[in-house]
C-alpha cells in the first residue's frame, strides 16, 4: 500500500494504482471530473497509464454551481 | 437580435449562475424560465465523502446550455490560471469567466492580477471573460490584452444594490470594441433593465435570481427586464433635463 494525498486528505491505495484505477476506487466517472497530480493535470487518455506513486499530491475537481 | 461573442452568436442578453438555489430543481427551472443559453459554473474539489452527490453535470445538459466555468474564490493570478486550466481540461470550450478577488467584504476584483492572469491566459488561447471594476482604463487595458468580453461590476457581488455607477458603465460600453457585459451586483428586473439601459451587450446575474423568494417569476422578470432595457436603448431615450418642460400645450387655455 502506498499513501497519498487526496483531496487534501491522506488515502491509501494498493501499488501500482492507477490515477484511472483511483477514480474507480471512488465511484467518480473520468468524464465528469479533472484530475490534478503534483500541480500537473492528466490528460484523459493519461488517467489510464499514469501509475500513483507515494507521496502524490492528487485533486480531483469537477464543475459545480456558481456565479 | 442576436449578437456577437467570442464568434458565438446568442439570442439571449441574460447570463445566469448556478449557485445558491433553493434546490437543483428550482435552479433547472428558473434557467428555463429566463431563456438564457449560457451559465456559469464554479470548479471545486469533489466531495469524496458523498460522491453519490454530483457535480452540476448530473442537473444540467451541457448541450442545452453552454458551460462558462469561472476562477471564483481566487485571490491570485496564479490561482485564477490554475482554476481556468483545470476547467479546460474538462473537455468543453476553452472559455473562462476570469476572476481574482482583491477584497474579502466587497469581493471587487484585484484588477492588476486580473490584468496580469488575462494576458497569460489569452496567451495560452484561452477566451477570457474577465470580470472587473467600473473603471475606463482597467476596461480599456483587459481589451488589450486580448480579452473576449469586459464585464464591470454593477455593484458587490450577492449585494443587490444594482448599478451604483451608470456613467462609467456606459463610458466603458462607448469606447470598447469588445462586448461589454455587466456582471454582479443585480438584484431585481429594474436592475437589469438600467445595465441594459446603458448600451452593454448583456448582463450576468446569479444571486438576483436564486435568492429570489420565486426564481422562476423573478427568472421571467429578468428576461423581460433585459428586454425592455435594450429595446429602450435602441428606442434612444430623451434628454434629461433640469428643468420641467410641459407635454400639453400652452395655447389654447381658457380665458
Amino acid at each position: 500500500m502506498i499513501e497519498l494525498q487526496v483531496n487534501g486528505e491522506s488515502r491509501e491505495v494498493p501499488e501500482g494504482t492507477t490515477a484511472a484505477g483511483l477514480l474507480e476506487q471512488l465511484n467518480l466517472l473520468p468524464a465528469l471530473v479533472v484530475v490534478e497530480r503534483n500541480r500537473e493535470i492528466l490528460s484523459r487518455e493519461a488517467l489510464a497509464s499514469t501509475r500513483l506513486e507515494a507521496g502524490d499530491q492528487l485533486e480531483l475537481v469537477h464543475f459545480v454551481g456558481g456565479g | 437580435m442576436t449578437w456577437e461573442l467570442a464568434g458565438r452568436t446568442w439570442n439571449s442578453r441574460l447570463i445566469l449562475g448556478t449557485g445558491k438555489y433553493p434546490s437543483n430543481e428550482s435552479m433547472v427551472a428558473a434557467l428555463e424560465a429566463s431563456g438564457t443559453e449560457m451559465v456559469t459554473v464554479a470548479v471545486r474539489r469533489v466531495d469524496l465523502d458523498r460522491t453519490n452527490e454530483a457535480g452540476i453535470l448530473a442537473h444540467l445538459d451541457p448541450a442545452r446550455y453552454f458551460l462558462l466555468p469561472n476562477t471564483a474564490g481566487c485571490y491570485t493570478a496564479e490561482d485564477a490560471i490554475r482554476y481556468a486550466r483545470l476547467a479546460r481540461a474538462a473537455g468543453m470550450s476553452d472559455w473562462v469567466k476570469l476572476e481574482v478577488i482583491g477584497d474579502e467584504r466587497t469581493l471587487v476584483p484585484d484588477v492588476q492580477a486580473t490584468l496580469e492572469a488575462a494576458r497569460i491566459l489569452v496567451d495560452e488561447g484561452f477566451t477570457v471573460l474577465a470580470y472587473t471594476s467600473d473603471d475606463l482604463v482597467m476596461a480599456l487595458r483587459l481589451e488589450d490584452a486580448g480579452c473576449a468580453a469586459v464585464m464591470p461590476y454593477a455593484s458587490p457581488i450577492g449585494s443587490g444594490l444594482g448599478v451604483v455607477n451608470p456613467y462609467f458603465i456606459r463610458e466603458i460600453k462607448r469606447r470598447l470594441a469588445v462586448p461589454v457585459l455587466v456582471d454582479a451586483g443585480v438584484g431585481t428586473a429594474s436592475d437589469a433593465c438600467v445595465a441594459m439601459e446603458q448600451g452593454v451587450d448583456a448582463v450576468l446575474m446569479n444571486t438576483a435570481v436564486a435568492q429570489a423568494e420565486d426564481p422562476v417569476a423573478m427568472a421571467q422578470a429578468m428576461k423581460l427586464g433585459v428586454e425592455a432595457g435594450r429595446l429602450a436603448f435602441l428606442a434612444g431615450r430623451m434628454p434629461r433635463r433640469e428643468i420641467a418642460v410641459p407635454s400639453s400645450p400652452g395655447r389654447g387655455m381658457l380665458a
